[in-house]
């Protein structure tokens, strides 16, 4: 397969086209007849999905450097590059959003019957933003294409969302906005202090990262307009409240891009940008200590809060905000460990979250509803969503032997050395993550099935089993058999945690005594 | 997947022991197979009893096997198969490996043994159900998972099974889900059971900085050399893991989900709910014992706990209806015992009424489920809504279930502890080891009280169920008399067998007096002696001995005597026209409120928390309506743009983009 990859040149154009092919898509989508959108969307999501398979193999894991990189000028009178490049952080960043979208096609099939041009076209525009935001090398390029997310994601909100659509598109936006913003001063500020000390002015993310010691004066400053960008994008509590409302309002194929990868952005924005590019400051005790009390904050009061929603989609949308805690005390955790465990929650809860919304969205196309009260008993007409469900909701509880467990136990595990008790504390959560996913599993598919409407819920069709086994399947298959992926996220993580390590306080360390293993 | 089980097996010392991993691997399929038909064709019931049991029956097969080959002369003391590479990161090694070593040998035959007569039993009992497939899928997943908890190399890989079971135990005892109360119990075991887990995985993180392994076999080596005992740090990993176990094994006070745990069908409380799931933290301090050898302060509270919980759950057994509320606390009641034994250093003391439990309690509760299947019949066939399962409502019920009568009574004798029935060697061991202890460490003579007085009226509460169940005069009616009947043979046959056992199982250890030298203590030497050096426990001799062997069969006659009398003598009236009980034993028969305890003082108030203080005033007053609201509200133009936006004027908005760009280039070419 390697070689065959090779021979076609893979590594050079593969992450231009995956950039490519889905503009490619929208021009298509709005040119061709409406009613011509789903499916041509789907054979372009498909082919970038099977074309993007192909990084699973060309994939070098021995090296924590960037691969498959393109650099060509593209201003350089502003030091602005076309640079993309991916790493082990962001290789199943691709994967997933790629994945994602044929899922995303299939799974709302029938849920948008308004506006079809626009709204596939939009889909398409979305996941040229996401991969760019992974593949960036240039951070005026990574700007732009996290801009670029805002505005498809405000219209599939503003436009197809449900009743409360435009106070929820407009938090949503003013949040991110308000937190992007300042990240735009903020690398223009690096560029400029940077171009004066070196005498080279340009947005390339390695000239920053190996001149960060001229940002370090500006660091507080620097640092905390990048994080209060990526905190929103988290969510880190308290800058969580937007989340709830956009993924309640967004139609299903929003809320599953929101979750999927939207909210890994903001994750992947500390471990690539913001903490390389201050780690002195950002591990320095003091914000060190505020991050992981937020973190756990986070990871407690979200899912204290998820346990009494009464909106199945509100407990999935805080649910992630509780998750997403567990991936920021990873990455403070900085062992190689803990971040390996971060990029695995990242994944995990893509899978386990993306097939819950996709199982809401499929319950309120049978029922108009997204109350708990208002079901009881569906099990009992629609087994096979139940199980999905069920299925989901346990690897997204952490239940070893699915894909859940092994990021938060990785993530649990390495940061203990280090913060034992902000660690034990969010360990609790596995008590408060069961009792609200049970909770939404019993009022759903449990109790006794009562109302007519309910008794009329058609179980899954073949088009949503077509989108929910392959889910199932990845979390079964990654949670007993994860080694394919930690290995290839491996050198990345060793290398962000040499890049940290100096800097953090020493935590403790197990000894060293069983013979290392045979790598396999 | 770099997947090869038969190089794996070939390699180390897996090969000498044969294939033990099918033992895993079978129910697997079975559960595949069930599960599929139960979901695409779950009228195919016939297929269902074939596979179902079969292959927990051929994982015994397996088991016996493995057994005869680790125990031949000469054989290695242990055999390891690893699947593959479970988790490397950084430091951690962690495969998916299975090992058999003698101790998890003995859970491998008692789980595949018990396990394949109880799905034997549930043939009969399931039959009419329309979820037959669905049961039998999960009961067979049930069996993969406590197989995985037993032969769990390390901590990690016991953690797949130990909450596997958790998640067949909720899935069974909810099997009924469309009663509110069966889910109800369902999550509630599952959320306890996690209380615990929050322990056991905080044991892992530090045992892990400990030792840098978490394979058991390897921590039991290094722990005597790495930590102190008695220490901080090696207390602190076996009071974090004991938390595991009392949740796993319903211990004070993480007990409330067992009793509710019996709104599963009976099969399913005999197999997970008394023999198998809810020992699995005996099996776990066992499997640990040089760890709570090297920790007196956890050993002490895990008997005390042990004790307490033996004495307090059996008052509650005292005045119970349902009969099989009764059972489940006697289940709490003799897990009490276990720890007491494994508390008390009597490693093998505690697997001994592991095992010995596993026969008698199974038999219980598969002869309460044929006498509630028989009910049940009896009340369908004249459409009475009686509640099958309350005793009030029974009595005499041995004239038409002669064979499920006796069977029950043998079970009886031995949990009473009268002698020579299974249960008499193997507590008496368990309340000598607690009193011998307490030479050095006076507070065990007050758990050996407890404990003894625990075995009194555990007679009693057992005498009592017995002659509400099967003598005196029948209340259950005159017309559903002529429905009452024995069960069938695919029925009373497993419990024959368990009935054989329940009398000849102690033969596996017993005690010197009778010129044997316990064949399961030494048995289990070669695992547990790496806890002798901190923990020794000694036989009692002589006078000593025959006295306390002669206390504990008192208190088991007595009680039976008392028990039984003192019930036939009262005048028991059906369900529906009994009176409320008054003071202590209406106290015993609401199990001392635990339950509306627990809900006023930590559910409610969490609920209350999250719901009023977190959501509504953190969340919507706080940061949304003061925060968020208020910083919008200073951005009015902001808002005013937004508006606008929402025509759909995509082009305004890339033409405030491209000017910010600009923007942003001109204040460089500024520079």
């Amino acid at each position: 397969m390697q070689a065959f990859l090779q021979s076609i040149g893979y590594q050079h154009w593969i992450l231009n086209v995956l950039l490519l092919l889905p503009m490619a898509g929208v021009v298509l989508v709005l040119v061709a007849p409406e009613r011509w959108a789903r499916w041509l969307t789907l054979i372009v999501a498909t082919a970038e999905f099977i074309l993007a398979l192909g990084l699973w193999w060309a994939f070098d894991s021995s090296t924590g450097g960037m691969q498959f990189t393109t650099s060509v000028p593209w201003l350089p009178e502003f030091g602005i590059n076309y640079s993309i490049g991916l790493d082990g952080l962001s290789l199943f960043m691709i994967l997933l959003a790629t994945a994602m979208m044929p899922l995303l096609v299939w799974g709302s099939w029938f849920a948008i019957d308004t506006k079809l041009r626009g709204y596939y076209a939009l889909l398409l525009a979305l996941k040229t933003g996401m991969i760019g935001v992974f593949v960036s090398m240039d951070l005026f390029l990574f700007y732009c294409f996290w801009e670029l997310l805002l505005i498809p994601m405000y219209f599939l909100i503003g436009t197809w969302g449900s009743a409360n659509r435009l106070y929820a598109a407009t938090k949503f936006v003013v949040y991110t906005f308000a937190g992007s913003v300042m990240m735009l001063v903020a690398i223009i500020a690096m560029v400029v202090l940077v171009g004066k000390g070196t005498g080279e002015y340009s947005f390339a993310y390695t000239h920053l990262v190996q001149n960060r010691d001229l940002l370090a004066p500006w660091a507080p400053y620097l640092f905390t307009a990048f994080a209060l960008a990526f905190a929103v994008k988290v969510p880190i509590f308290p800058l969580h409240t937007w989340l709830p409302d956009a993924h309640v309002e967004a139609p299903t194929a929003g809320s599953v891009d929101l979750a999927v990868i939207l909210l890994k952005m903001g994750t992947y924005g500390f471990l690539r940008f913001a903490i390389p590019f201050f780690p002195a400051f950002a591990l320095s005790a003091p914000v060190a200590a505020v991050f992981v009390t937020l973190a756990v904050s986070g990871i407690i009061y979200a899912a204290l809060v998820s346990m009494v929603q009464p909106d199945l989609k509100k407990l999935i949308a805080y649910s992630s905000v509780s998750h997403l805690g567990f991936v920021m005390l990873g990455i403070w955790g900085g062992t190689v460990e803990s971040v390996q465990g971060a990029i695995m929650v990242m994944i995990a809860h893509g899978l386990s979250t993306g097939a819950l919304f996709f199982l809401v969205g499929m319950l309120y196309e049978r029922r108009h509803t997204r109350l708990l009260a208002d079901y009881g008993g569906v099990a009992r007409v629609a087994p096979l969503l139940g199980t999905a469900f069920v299925i989901s909701a346990f690897a997204s509880i952490g239940l070893p032997g699915l894909s859940g467990f092994v990021g938060e136990f990785l993530i649990l595990l390495g940061s203990f050395g280090r913060y034992p008790i902000a660690t034990g504390i969010a360990t609790i959560v596995v008590v408060f993550a069961a009792a609200y996913l049970l909770r939404a599993v019993q009022q759903v598919f449990f109790n006794p099935l009562v109302s007519e409407e309910n008794k009329a819920i058609h179980d899954a069709t073949p088009r949503e089993l077509a989108v929910l086994v392959p889910l199932i399947a990845a979390m079964v298959w990654m949670g007993l058999y994860p080694q394919p992926i930690l290995r290839r996220t491996e050198a990345a993580a060793r290398r962000y945690v040499e890049t940290v390590t100096p800097y953090l306080t020493p935590g403790v360390r197990p000894p060293v005594t069983t013979a290392v293993g045979d790598q396999p | 997947m770099s997947l090869s089980l038969l190089a794996a097996e070939g390699s180390g010392a897996g090969a000498a022991l044969g294939p033990f991993w099918l033992t895993v691997a079978l129910p697997l399929v079975g559960f595949a197979v069930n599960g599929l038909l139960a979901l695409f064709k779950p009228q195919a019931k016939g297929l269902v009893s074939l596979v179902g049991p079969g292959v927990v029956l051929a994982a015994f097969g397996v088991a016996v096997l493995a057994f005869l080959r680790l125990q031949a002369p000469g054989a290695e003391p242990f055999g390891e198969v690893t699947l593959w590479h479970w988790m490397l990161a950084g430091d951690l090694h962690l495969d998916l490996a299975f090992r058999l070593d003698r101790l998890s040998a003995v859970l491998l035959l008692v789980v595949t043994g018990v396990g394949g007569l109880i799905h034997l039993f549930s043939i009969g009992y399931m039959k009419e159900d329309p979820g037959y497939a669905r049961y039998f899928a999960y009961l067979n997943l049930f069996v993969a998972f406590m197989l995985i908890l037993v032969l769990g190399a390390s901590m990690p890989v016991l953690f797949i099974g130990w909450e596997g079971v958790g998640l067949c135990s909720y899935l069974l005892i909810g099997f009924w889900f469309d009663v509110e109360a069966n889910a109800n119990a369902g999550k509630k075991a599952f959320l306890m059971n996690r209380i615990g887990d929050f322990g056991f995985l905080v044991a892992m993180f530090i045992a892990w900085h400990a030792f840098g392994t978490l394979d058991f076999m390897e921590i039991n080596e290094l722990a005597p050399t790495r930590l102190e005992a008695g220490g901080g740090i090696v207390t602190a990993i076996t009071l974090f893991m004991f938390l595991g176990c009392m949740g796993k094994s319903a211990q004070i006070p993480l007990y409330t989900w067992l009793p509710d745990a019996m709104a599963g069908p009976t099969p399913v409380s005999a197999l997970i709910h008394a023999a198998t799931m809810v020992t699995a933290g005996v099996y776990l301090v066992a499997r640990s014992n040089v760890l709570f050898a090297m920790a007196p302060l956890t050993s002490t509270v895990v008997a005390g706990i042990g004790a307490l919980t033996a004495l307090f759950a059996a008052t509650i057994g005292l005045r119970q209806n349902d009969i099989k509320k009764v059972l489940a606390y006697s289940t709490v009641s003799q897990l009490g015992y276990m720890f007491l034994a494994v508390g008390s250093g009597a490693y093998a003391a505690g697997i001994f009424h592991l095992v010995t439990h596993a026969f008698f309690k199974a038999l219980l509760f598969l002869g309460s489920g044929s006498v509630i299947h028989a009910m049940h019949h009896a009340y369908h066939a004249t459409h009475r809504h009686e509640d099958a399962q309350d005793m009030r409502n029974m009595g005499g019920l041995g004239r038409w279930m002669p064979w499920t009568r006796t069977l029950m009574w043998i079970a009886t004798l031995a949990i009473a502890g009268i002698p020579f029935f299974a249960g008499f060697f193997s507590k008496d061991e368990i309340l000598a080891a607690a009193f011998m202890r307490g030479h050095d460490a006076r507070v065990y003579y007050v758990f050996y009280g407890f404990a003894a007085a625990a075995a009194l009226v555990t007679a009693i509460y057992m005498a009592r169920l017995m002659a509400m169940t099967f003598h005196g005069p029948n209340r259950t009616g005159e017309a559903e008399q002529g429905h009452l009947h024995e069960a069938p043979w695919i029925m009373t046959g497993p419990l024959a067998v368990l009935g054989v056992l329940s009398v000849v199982g102690s033969a596996i250890n017993l005690p010197a007096f009778l010129g044997q030298h316990g064949w399961l203590e030494g048995w289990l030497e070669p695992v547990l002696e790496g806890a002798r050096a901190f923990v020794t426990v000694e036989h009692p001799h002589g006078a000593t001995e025959w006295i306390l062997i002669g206390a504990a069969v008192a208190f088991g006659a007595v009680g039976l005597f008392l028990g039984y009398t003192r019930t036939m003598a009262s005048s028991i009236v059906p369900a529906r026209d009994a009176a409320e009980s008054k003071g202590i034993a209406r106290l015993l028969e609401k199990r001392y409120f635990v339950d509306e305890i627990y809900d006023a003082v930590l559910v409610r108030p969490i609920q209350w928390f999250s719901r009023v203080v977190l959501w509504k005033v953190v969340d919507q007053a706080l940061v949304d309506g003061i925060a968020v609201r208020g910083s919008a509200r200073l951005l009015e133009g902001f808002g005013w743009l937004g508006s606008r936006l929402q025509t759909g004027q995509v082009g305004l908005y890339l033409l405030l983009f491209v000017a910010g760009a600009v923007w942003v280039l001109g204040f460089m070419l500024g520079v």
